[in-house]
């Protein structure tokens, strides 16, 4: 009796086409939102080393960026657990991670390596941002008719000023110190999350594609890469919308009454401070690039000629089905374009922020090449699986892995620094800068 | 007793006991036991004997109540057929779950494959099931826990505990492991643990008429599994990646995968 | 350094300990390194019970031929004699009282697992009797000429 029942979908059969021979539980089990992941975490950290670049190593040219990708990075954070939670099957028990560790697994540390770097960024914020939260605790307070979103406002910052409301000479001091600290500690966490981020790639001895030492290295690199193209494409962008309100005299992304001058909203004041920040940036977006293509062709040159028995396959994935995906989007693309457009003379703002846009979606294609290239195989060796990334969810399951569940992984990060921008101004001018 | 075998004796005790003490602060007891105990369950499976009929298939999936009409299963059955050419052509269609009936082999997207009886040199059936491996590389990747090894050698999956990565899916080379249709966590071959500890025979062994599948106590010399793998000549399926498989094959070709 | 950097600290040492509270009664009082040590043994050691204690389906034939001794003795004379009851008649889970009747699988998809024809030599398979289904007698249940007890008609 072969039953005719209604076939039952299994998770991933509904994005996976299989060809010759594929082993009957072989499916793209980890799909889009696994590649969101190591996207977005990588953004994070990037976004952080940027930031740390002026605080540590003392790039003074980088002072205006570096503020915003600190609060940027900070934004970013919450969501680089967002894909982890919409891939997971019992999302409720993620906290398992936290409380029963397996360490032997490199996804155990996510939980506390997470934690740990949510905690320093959020401390380097306080310390960068304290003397403007006590001001503006100073500020509220005074205010007779405050509205009720000022009120809010007030509570807030109330609170999250701890009590530690001394703004003396020494006091500040002391912030600034921390601030260099924390920033210092910061990168070797930002680089630990996301080269572990690499290394759940990269350990796994049953996958022939991720199985090399070089995935976590490679994945700080093009992290790094990607952190420092988002933020001059966001920082590119905030500053575009700030001009065109500075033009009409208007201030956005930079509430009023909070700016210490108002030298911060004067049009040319804009443009000079954006055209320096970006090009300044993406000088150093061009040494990460650098680095990060190396790494990742010496990798496929040391596959290519050891040849050992996964190769015949993987040159199958590589230079046939996936070709276009990696040569033409991934290294065309997102690679070699946007060096040459950064490397030929008079970059302009534009440009540059075009090359960047170019190098963000190249990563993503870097990550998309890994986590689905890598299941594009079988494990025999003879057979493949193809992914088709379901656009119109027809289930809770084709929307959170699918194309609506990745775009509002990508989107909330904008909303969410949106409103902390309301609590920590980005685009915030220090007193004494702003009477120059 | 001899003065001096006396003194022998108790210097071999003293010894003795200085070692086991020492071997104690660097070794857990618990560890150690682990590494001999009286049970380790293996299994055998001959493939000469296997006839491709998938009872196995259909017996494990009614045990263990994995669902008839999802196309997961925790053990398969994959077809060989080697060409006069030395081409190797492989398939299995819903995982042997209703046997080998057709002449064509399945190969998904590229269509069915017609191969000429003229044109065959070899064609087999191999069984395919959780290794149980003694380093299974899906337990040391579970972030949580929640897949783990009994001391009897059994790697279960601790359902009210697992969260759903898909990480040992991930990390599993053999592909045994996948997302259970209905429990949504990850789901594999037991040795059908509930049936083997209470004295039973695995389903799929029980279900198969020419004995291909065999379950057994590989510490016990008169168990037959034991013997087998003693003394004959069995492969495992990719030992490179340093799994140690406890599930053993006579009659192992070089092209199965 | 003034105090105040401190503050931060305390708030993370805050939030860890009511993590650690929160563990103490989260996690179950049996999780932990069991026989295989922390790499391959670290779990709830219940659900090692809990596995133990599934329920099992199938019997085996020594279970049906202690009633049905005239069955199994019939079948076992035949060529059919190594296949297990509970392969055609279903699993008997706590037969006869639930379920009190076995569905039998009579279908030429059963019979046809083993004696559709494939020319498969170095297996036991090309050693079956075996037809193409498509031509042998297509649309009639095998059961209507072949006594699935007693399958070779030279015998009948």
């Amino acid at each position: 009796m072969v039953e005719q029942v209604a076939q039952m979908v299994v998770h991933g059969e509904a994005w996976t086409l299989k060809d010759l021979f594929v082993l009957p539980n072989e499916y793209v089990y980890w799909s889009i939102q696994i590649v969101m992941y190591p996207y977005m975490t990588g953004l994070v950290a990037g976004a952080f080393v940027l930031s740390s670049l002026y605080h540590v190593f003392g790039v003074e040219k980088l002072k205006e960026i570096a503020r915003f990708a600190l609060v940027f990075s900070f934004a970013l954070l919450p969501v680089a657990m967002m894909p982890l939670m919409l891939h997971l099957m019992q999302p409720l028990r993620g906290i398992n991670v936290l409380m029963t560790p397996h360490f032997t697994s490199a996804i155990s540390a996510f939980g506390i390596v997470f934690m740990t770097y949510a905690c320093i960024v959020a401390a380097e914020i306080w310390f960068v941002y304290r003397e403007f939260i006590v001001d503006s605790v100073h500020r509220l307070s005074a205010k007779t008719d405050r509205s009720a979103y000022e009120s809010v406002l007030l509570l807030v910052y109330k609170v999250i000023s701890l009590g530690a409301m001394d703004t003396s000479k020494e006091a500040l001091v002391s912030d600034h110190k921390a601030v260099k600290f924390l920033a210092g500690l910061g990168i070797p966490v930002a680089c630990f999350l996301h080269g572990y981020a690499g290394f759940i790639f990269g350990s796994v001895k049953a996958n022939a594609l991720w199985m090399t030492p070089l995935m976590p290295v490679i994945f700080i690199c093009s992290a790094v890469v990607s952190g420092i193209a988002l933020c001059i494409v966001s920082y590119y962008i905030f500053m575009e919308v700030r001009k065109w309100a500075a033009k009409r005299g208007k201030n956005v992304l930079l509430p009023d009454g909070l700016a210490h001058g108002s030298a911060a909203v004067d049009y040319e004041h804009l443009r000079s401070v954006q055209e320096h920040e970006v090009k300044m940036t993406s000088k150093y977006l061009l040494i990460f690039m650098t680095l990060a293509l190396t790494l990742e062709v010496l990798d496929m040159i040391f596959r290519g000629y050891t040849a050992v028995k996964s190769w015949d396959i993987l040159r199958d994935v590589l230079f046939e089905h996936d070709f276009t995906k990696i040569f033409i989007m991934q290294y065309g693309i997102g690679n070699v374009l946007p060096f040459i457009m950064l490397l030929l003379p008079g970059v302009t703002v534009r440009r540059a922020a075009l090359a960047s846009v170019m190098v963000l979606f190249g990563v993503f294609m870097m990550r998309w090449n890994v986590v689905i290239g890598g299941q594009a195989f079988s494990l025999t060796f003879n057979g493949f699986m193809h992914y088709h990334l379901p656009i119109i969810p027809h289930d809770l399951e084709t929307f959170k892995e699918g194309f609506f569940g990745a775009m509002l992984v990508i989107s909330t990060p904008f909303v969410l620094f949106y409103f902390l921008n309301m609590i920590f101004p980005a685009f915030m001018v220090d007193k004494e800068e702003s009477h120059h | 007793m001899k003065r001096r075998d006396f003194l022998k004796s108790t210097a071999v005790f003293v010894s003795g006991a200085a070692v086991s003490l020492s071997a104690l602060e660097l070794i857990d007891p618990q560890e150690l036991l682990a590494a001999n105990p009286e049970l380790r369950w293996g299994f055998l499976v001959n493939t000469h004997n296997c006839v491709g009929c998938g009872f196995c298939v259909k017996a494990c999936k009614t045990e263990n109540d994995i669902p008839m009409n999802a196309n997961v299963t925790r053990t398969w059955v994959e077809r060989y057929v080697i060409t006069k050419d030395g081409e190797v052509v492989m398939d299995t269609p819903k995982g042997a779950l209703n046997g080998f009936t057709n002449k064509q082999l399945d190969q998904n997207k590229s269509g069915m494959r017609d191969i000429p009886d003229a044109d065959v040199a070899q064609a087999f059936f191999v069984p395919k099931l959780c290794n149980h491996c003694d380093t299974p590389a899906c337990v040391q990747v579970c972030p949580v826990g929640a897949t783990y090894q009994t001391k009897d050698g059994a790697v279960l999956v601790d359902r009210k505990w697992c969260i759903g990565c898909g990480y040992c899916i991930m990390g599993c080379p053999y592909g045994v492991r996948f997302f259970h249709p209905e429990e949504h966590v990850a789901d594999k071959c037991t040795f059908c643990y509930h049936r083997i500890s209470n004295g039973g025979d695995t389903a799929c062994a029980q279900a198969c008429p020419f004995d291909a599948r065999q379950i057994g106590n590989l510490r016990d010399p008169n168990d037959p599994v034991a013997k087998a793998v003693m003394n004959q000549r069995v492969g495992v399926l990719r030992d490179e990646y340093g799994t140690k498989p406890q599930v053993f094959y006579l009659g192992l070709s070089k092209e199965v995968r | 350094m003034k105090r105040h950097v401190w503050r931060p600290l305390f708030v993370v040492v805050g939030m860890v300990v009511v993590i650690l509270l929160f563990r103490l009664l989260y996690v179950p009082d049996d999780f932990g390194s069991q026989d295989r040590g922390y790499t391959f043994g670290y779990h709830r050691l219940s659900n090692e019970q809990e596995w133990k204690d599934y329920p099992a389906k199938y019997q085996d034939s020594s279970y049906c031929s202690g009633c049905h001794e005239d069955k199994s003795e019939s079948v076992g004379a035949s060529g059919h004699a190594m296949i297990p009851c509970e392969n055609c008649h279903g699993a008997a889970f706590n037969h006869p009282e639930d379920p009190e009747t076995l569905t039998i699988d009579r279908s030429r998809e059963l019979c046809i697992r083993c004696h559709s024809e494939l020319y498969m030599p170095s297996s036991g398979r090309n050693d079956i009797p075996g037809i193409d289904p498509s031509q042998h007698n297509a649309g009639i249940e095998c059961s209507d000429c072949h006594n699935p007890h007693n399958p070779s008609l030279e015998d009948m």
